[in-house]
């Protein structure tokens, strides 16, 4: 197995743990981090495209892509704060405004 | 400038008398309305007038393409003009008439507060009609059909304030759509045996290739159909004396003048398709006669001075189509054209009547003007002269020569002409009956009338002088055939027209003597018409204390006059669509049509609605997990296609 294939594994299974993280766990920070496993895996794969094809394209997509989940941080920390002030309670299940 | 472009600015003079007087005509002072209004009719007449030279000087007929208006395979429809010499004529009488109508109308709409906007409608008519007659196709002149209803629309419901003139506009447009309907049908029969609507293409192809003698008398009164909605023939004709709510000029342009003969320029013009059915043929010939008859009839019950006109209009048209029928089609449009003179100066003299009185039209409160108003009797007096048809005037030449198409033609008969003559002999006397009623005998106008009855101002006086003149010559151009063989001259309105119409193939076996005896014979049912109308109406005081009380006013109950058509339709078609509408469809399939269109969609979506809301639990996460499937189920679609 080349590095490539191990790299794009790993990027894949970095992702699944993310997405189950999203999935399964109720603590609303725990979700966040878990959201940032999931793009840094994907950051992984261009990377790793990037070294396989030896070219500058994916590593610098990863740059743009850093910044951009950098302010996505700074909204989703801000929010997150809000939300807590308000409900009192990091709980996802707590009150579900979102019901249809 | 080329007679191409010519014939293109025709029609568009007066449309651009229309957009100045429609879109500016409020902020503009009286008189620039009025020269706008009459200047650019009057500068399509000169245009006209150049035209007909170029024309008479033996040129070819004129053709101005405009622009193709539709192609698809196999069918192409250009928008063109055409200008060959039945046009010519039309369009000399549509021009030359109406830019007088306009001028007198400048002194009868003098006080009118919707000055402009009676002229800009008058214009839009000019525009309208021209592009009927000029129109080289049936779609091109089916947009000038429409058009002219439109502004026959517009003027009839004028005074709109008057609830029963504008209903009386809505019927004109109403009985047209029937024969607009009879229109389209035939034109698309054409089109689908002729595979073109181009008149002359259509002409060629039905006179070379008829298609099965069934199809021809479908096509035929279709369009029989079309022309009798137009030209106010039994059955469709009840919608012209209630046209009379409109201004008179009005009454005398569109409804006696030009428009309503736009139905016999549409037999004339298929005049080729026409010769081909003669089953149709002699159902024109006859449902012409027998509109004479019956228009005549109800001439003589009227006591509205311009509904006596206008069934006399009815009358009149009525012989045009029966010499259309008869396959005289050059006699028809003779006719038309001398009807024309005779006829708008007749309403425009019974204008001048009503504007003398302020606005009276029922001639039981008339009476005894003719020396009040000496002028308007004379030019009135000569016009009706030469309605009833006597020598030398106008009407003479061109309806002997219709009843002599009745009795001698191959589709004549002794009884059409009987019905003719009938007709002539009516004609008669119930125009001298609304004379004597008029200005004869004692006046029976109103006190407050009374005092300012007056002649009418110069632009009115002067047209009626002018149509008067055109009433008692414009017959000898069209001299009947034996009178140019007695006198050796030559009839320059039938020269001109015979290279497009033809003429009448006569039956075997009429003798020329029979002619003389039968011009004789309508010339003194004429006579014996007037006098009779001098019985009963002129010697002494009129016999008018047996008869009905005045009507209310011009829109009298329907049926009270004896015209059993306006009953008919009212007590059965009327009626049984109210309770079509108004039973079955509202109360019956309305209700279950929409429970089944609408309320029966909108329940099932508030059902589906319902179960799909389910999948909104509100749970954050279980929307994470419909996008994760959401996005396996894209990529295995993607995965097993691309």
């Amino acid at each position: 197995m080349s590095t490539y294939h191990f790299l794009v594994a790993l990027a894949v299974l970095l992702f699944a743990i993310g997405l189950l993280g999203v999935m399964v766990r109720r603590n609303l920070l725990v979700v966040v981090m878990s959201l940032e496993i999931m793009v840094n895996a994907v950051v992984l794969s261009f990377v790793a495209a990037a070294a396989h094809t030896q070219t500058l394209h994916g590593a610098a997509m990863s740059f743009f892509i850093y910044v951009a989940v950098t302010c996505e941080i700074a909204l989703a920390m801000a929010l997150l704060v809000l939300l807590v002030r308000r409900r009192g309670s990091l709980d996802l299940a707590v009150e579900q405004e979102l019901k249809g | 400038m080329t007679t191409t472009s010519l014939l293109t600015l025709l029609p568009l003079l007066p449309l651009f008398g229309f957009l100045i007087n429609g879109l500016l005509g409020a902020r503009l002072p009286r008189g620039v309305v009025g020269a706008v209004a009459c200047g650019l009719p009057a500068l399509a007449f000169v245009v006209t007038l150049l035209l007909f030279a170029q024309l008479t000087a033996g040129g070819a007929p004129l053709e101005a393409p405009l622009f193709t208006w539709a192609a698809t395979t196999g069918f192409q429809l250009d928008a063109a003009f055409h200008f060959d010499a039945v046009t010519a004529v039309m369009c000399l009488v549509i021009t030359g008439i109406g830019t007088l109508i306009h001028v007198y109308s400048i002194g009868y709409m003098a006080d009118d507060e919707g000055y402009a906007r009676y002229f800009a409608y008058l214009n839009l008519f000019l525009f309208f009609m021209l592009v009927l007659v000029l129109g080289s196709n049936l779609v091109v002149m089916f947009v000038g059909w429409e058009g002219v209803g439109l502004a026959s629309y517009l003027l009839i419901g004028f005074w709109f304030k008057d609830a029963a003139k504008t209903a009386a506009g809505l019927k004109a447009f109403v009985v047209n759509r029937v024969g607009d309907t009879g229109f389209l049908l035939a034109a698309f029969l054409i089109q689908f045996h002729a595979g073109t609507l181009d008149f002359a293409a259509v002409n060629a192809f039905f006179t070379a290739t008829p298609p099965s003698a069934a199809t021809m008398t479908l096509i035929g009164v279709l369009l029989l159909i079309g022309a009798c909605g137009k030209s106010a023939q039994i059955p469709l004709h009840v919608w012209l004396p209630d046209a009379m709510a409109g201004p008179t000029p009005v009454s005398a342009l569109i409804h006696a003048a030009t428009m309503v003969t736009a139905g016999v320029y549409l037999l004339a013009r298929l005049n080729g398709l026409f010769l081909a059915a003669p089953d149709a043929m002699t159902i024109v010939a006859w449902l012409g006669g027998l509109t004479a008859l019956v228009g005549a009839i109800m001439g003589v019950t009227q006591f509205n001075l311009k509904k006596v006109l206008a069934y006399s209009t009815m009358s009149q048209i009525g012989l045009m189509v029966m010499a259309c029928g008869l396959g005289a089609f050059s006699v028809g449009m003779f006719h038309l054209y001398t009807h024309a003179f005779f006829k708008a100066c007749l309403f425009l003299g019974a204008g001048a009547v009503l504007h003398a009185l302020g606005g009276e039209e029922d001639m039981r409160r008339m009476g005894g003007l003719a020396r009040r108003l000496p002028f308007t009797f004379g030019v009135f007096g000569l016009a009706t002269l030469a309605l009833c048809g006597l020598p030398p005037f106008a009407g003479f030449f061109s309806k002997d020569e219709i009843l002599w198409m009745a009795w001698s033609a191959a589709g004549g008969s002794p009884w059409l002409w009987a019905v003719g003559s009938a007709a002539s002999f009516l004609t008669a006397f119930y125009m001298f009956r609304a004379i004597f009623m008029t200005f004869f005998g004692s006046s029976r106008v109103s006190a407050e009338a009374a005092h300012h009855i007056h002649e009418p101002p110069l632009s009115m006086s002067a047209v009626l002088a002018v149509l008067a003149f055109g009433s008692v010559v414009a017959g000898f151009i069209g001299l009947p055939q034996f009178w140019r063989e007695a006198f050796g001259v030559s009839a320059p309105f039938y020269d001109f027209l015979a290279p497009v119409l033809g003429h009448a193939a006569p039956r075997e076996g009429v003798s020329h003597s029979a002619e003389w005896l039968l011009m004789l014979v309508a010339v003194g049912l004429a006579l014996a018409g007037i006098g009779l109308a001098w019985l009963r109406y002129g010697r002494g005081a009129p016999v008018l204390a047996a008869e009905a009380e005045p009507p209310p006013g011009l829109l009298q109950p329907k049926g009270a006059q004896g015209d059993w058509f306006d009953a008919f339709y009212d007590g059965v078609l009327v009626r049984f669509v109210g309770w079509l509408s108004g039973s079955v469809l509202a109360r019956g399939v309305e209700p279950a049509l929409s429970a089944g269109s609408l309320s029966g969609p909108a329940a099932g979506a508030r059902v589906l609605a319902a179960w799909f809301g389910r999948l909104q639990t509100g749970n954050l996460q279980a929307y994470v997990i419909y996008a994760l499937l959401g996005l396996v189920l894209v990529l295995g679609w993607g995965v097993a296609h691309v």
